[in-house]
C-alpha cells in the first residue's frame, strides 16, 4: 500500500489519489518540431526503479503531487509540489 | 513420444515410469541462426512456429527465470478475438482458429474449452456499442450474438439482473470464445519447440544485446556471449528495459495487473461473463475456484505484486455484478507486469536495429494472443517481413498517426 504525504495534506492513502503519469516529461514550446511534441505525447524513459511522476490528490486538496517512488519496490522517497525539484537518493540511478 | 490414449494407459499399466522429460536442459551452443529473448508464451511459440512454419530449427530461448513464470502463468486464462478495429479483429480471429486445433498440433492437453464469453451492457448507449462491434466482428467472419436478458438468465442465473444502478440489458456473446489452461500453453510449445531441435536455456539472463555496424550479432548473458544472425524480443513487461540495451525508445510504461481466485465452489458459472459498468471479469476453472480480475493498479511498476486499493475495487465490481460471491473467501491473488503501450495495441514488429525484432506492448492482452503473436512473430523474423496478419503492429504508427485505440482513451496507458 502506497501512502504518499501530500505536502497540503500530509500522509494520505493512495485510495485518495489519482495517478497521472512521469512527470519528467515536459510539453515542448508551441514552436517546436513534430519529432519533439512525437516524444512529448509517447516517449516514456519506463524506469525499473526511481522515477519520479504525478498524482493528482483527487480524494483531497486536488493539488498535483510530485512523488520520488521506486516502481520495483514501491518505496517512497519524496513529495512535493509541482515546482519542487526533487532529486533521485544518491547511488542509485 | 507421442501422448495419446494408448501411452496413459501403457504409462498406467507400468507405474509411470516410463514418461521422459518433456524438454531438455541443454547449456547454450555459441551460435544460433535466431535467439528468442524471453521464454514465455509468446517466446516459446515463436520458437515453435519457427521450427515448424519455417524450418529454422538453430533456435534458443533465453529466459532468465523459468518458462512459464511470467504473465503466461498469471493471467485469467480467457481467450476470445471480439475486437472491433480491423487489425485487432483479423489478428485475434487467426489466434482463435489456431487455439482451435492448438491440442492436435502441438500434441499437448492444454484444457481447451470453448465455453463462450459474454460482455454484459446496462444502458441503450452501451448496446449500441456492443452491437456495432459486434456487426464489425461478423463482416470480418468472427461469431458474434446479441443475447437478451432472458437467454442470459439461462445461461448465468446467478447475476443481479434487476441492479438498480447497473440493469443488465443484454450482452454481446462469443460463443467460440472461453478458457484455457495458461500453464499448459507454455509447456506444450515447449515441448513442441525443444522436439524440433530448440534449444529452452533457462535461468540464462540476457545482459546487453550486441550491435555492429547497425546490425544485432548476439547477446550477452549470464551465461557468457551467445552469437545470433536474428534476435528476437518477447519478454512483456521488461520490453523497455531490454530494448534500451539496444538504444531503442518506445511508447510503452510497465504496469501491474491483479487477478484473482477463490476457494473451490460447486459448478457456479459455465461461461466468462464481463461486467459492463465497471471492469470485472470472471470464470469458474475446472478445480471450482472463481478465477476472476479487473483494472490495473494504475502506476507504473516492476513488482509482480500490487496493493489493496484495486483489490477492494475488483471484488465491488464482483458483488454489483454477482452479489452471492460474497460469502466466497478468497484463494490467492498475485500480479503480473504489463507492456501498456500508449494506444492499446501490440508491437510485432522489425525496429531500428537490423535483424533485431520486437514482440511486445500485449498490455493486459496478451495471453489470447499467444498463438497468433507466435505464429506472426515467428513469420516476421524467418521472411525479414511482417505477414498481413501484423503489418499494423509497427513502432512507427505513432509517428504516422495510424493507433489502433481499441479503447479510445489516448495516450494515457494507465487507462488503456
Amino acid at each position: 500500500m502506497h501512502r504518499i504525504n501530500c505536502p497540503w495534506c500530509g500522509l494520505r492513502d493512495e485510495a485518495e489519489f489519482q495517478y497521472q503519469g512521469d512527470a519528467t516529461v515536459v510539453r515542448p514550446e508551441p514552436d517546436a518540431s513534430e519529432e519533439e511534441f512525437f516524444r512529448y505525447a509517447y516517449i516514456r524513459d519506463n524506469p525499473k526503479g526511481w522515477h519520479t511522476e504525478w498524482w493528482h490528490h483527487t480524494g483531497g486538496c486536488r493539488q498535483w503531487v510530485k512523488v520520488v517512488r521506486n516502481t520495483l519496490t514501491h518505496e517512497i522517497h519524496a513529495t512535493g509540489g509541482p515546482h519542487d525539484d526533487l532529486p533521485l537518493p544518491e547511488g542509485d540511478k | 513420444m507421442k501422448y495419446s490414449a494408448l501411452s496413459v494407459l501403457k504409462q498406467g499399466l507400468t507405474g509411470h515410469k516410463g514418461w521422459k522429460r518433456m524438454w531438455r536442459d541443454p547449456a547454450p551452443k555459441a551460435e544460433y541462426d535466431v535467439i528468442i529473448i524471453g521464454g514465455g508464451g509468446h517466446g516459446l511459440a515463436t520458437a515453435y512456429y519457427l521450427a515448424k512454419e519455417h524450418g529454422i530449427t538453430n533456435v534458443a530461448v533465453i529466459e532468465k527465470g523459468w518458462i512459464g513464470g511470467g504473465n503466461v502463468g498469471r493471467n485469467t486464462t480467457i481467450i476470445r478475438s471480439n475486437y472491433m478495429h480491423a487489425p485487432n479483429t483479423h489478428f485475434y480471429e487467426k489466434s482463435m482458429k489456431l487455439w482451435e486445433g492448438l491440442e492436435q498440433d502441438f500434441n499437448f492437453n492444454a484444457m481447451i474449452s470453448q465455453r463462450g464469453i459474454v460482455n454484459l451492457f446496462h444502458s441503450d448507449a452501451q448496446r449500441d456499442g456492443y452491437v456495432r462491434r459486434g456487426n464489425a466482428m461478423r463482416l470480418a467472419g468472427v461469431d458474434a450474438d446479441i443475447v437478451s436478458p432472458e437467454e442470459l438468465k439461462e445461461m448465468v442465473p446467478i447475476l443481479d439482473f434487476d441492479n438498480s444502478r447497473f440493469p443488465i440489458q443484454g450482452g454481446l456473446m462469443q460463443r467460440r470464445g472461453g478458457t484455457v489452461r495458461h500453464d499448459a500453453v507454455a509447456w506444450g510449445y515447449a515441448r513442441g519447440a525443444d522436439s524440433r531441435g530448440v534449444d529452452i536455456i533457462q535461468n540464462c539472463e540476457v545482459k546487453d544485446i550486441i550491435i555492429e555496424g547497425g546490425a544485432v550479432v548476439g547477446v550477452e548473458t549470464t551465461k557468457g556471449k551467445i552469437m545470433a544472425k536474428k534476435v528476437g524480443m518477447a519478454v512483456a513487461g521488461n520490453t523497455s528495459q531490454v530494448a534500451k540495451m539496444a538504444g531503442i525508445e518506445l511508447p510503452i510504461e510497465s504496469h501491474v495487473l491483479q487477478a484473482f481466485v477463490s476457494e473451490g465452489i460447486k459448478p457456479l458459472i459455465d461461461t466468462v461473463v464481463t461486467f459492463g459498468a465497471g471492469h470485472f471479469y470472471i470464470s469458474q476453472s475446472d478445480k471450482g475456484g472463481l478465477v476472476f480480475g479487473g483494472d490495473l493498479d494504475g502506476y507504473n511498476s516492476y513488482a509482480q505484486r500490487g496493493n489493496l486499493p484495486m483489490m477492494e475495487h475488483v471484488m465491488a465490481g464482483g458483488m454489483a455484478i454477482m452479489p452471492a460471491i460474497g460469502r466466497v473467501r478468497l484463494l490467492r491473488h498475485w500480479g503480473g507486469i504489463m507492456d501498456m503501450s500508449f494506444d492499446g495495441s501490440p508491437f510485432i514488429c522489425k525496429t531500428g536495429v537490423d535483424k533485431l525484432y520486437l514482440n511486445g506492448g500485449w498490455c493486459y492482452g496478451g495471453f489470447k494472443a499467444t498463438p497468433a503473436s507466435g505464429w506472426c512473430f515467428a513469420h516476421t523474423i524467418a521472411k525479414d517481413a511482417p505477414h498481413k496478419l501484423n503489418e499494423a503492429f509497427t513502432i512507427e504508427r505513432f509517428r504516422e498517426g495510424r493507433m489502433i485505440d481499441e479503447k479510445g482513451v489516448g495516450p494515457s496507458p494507465w487507462i488503456q
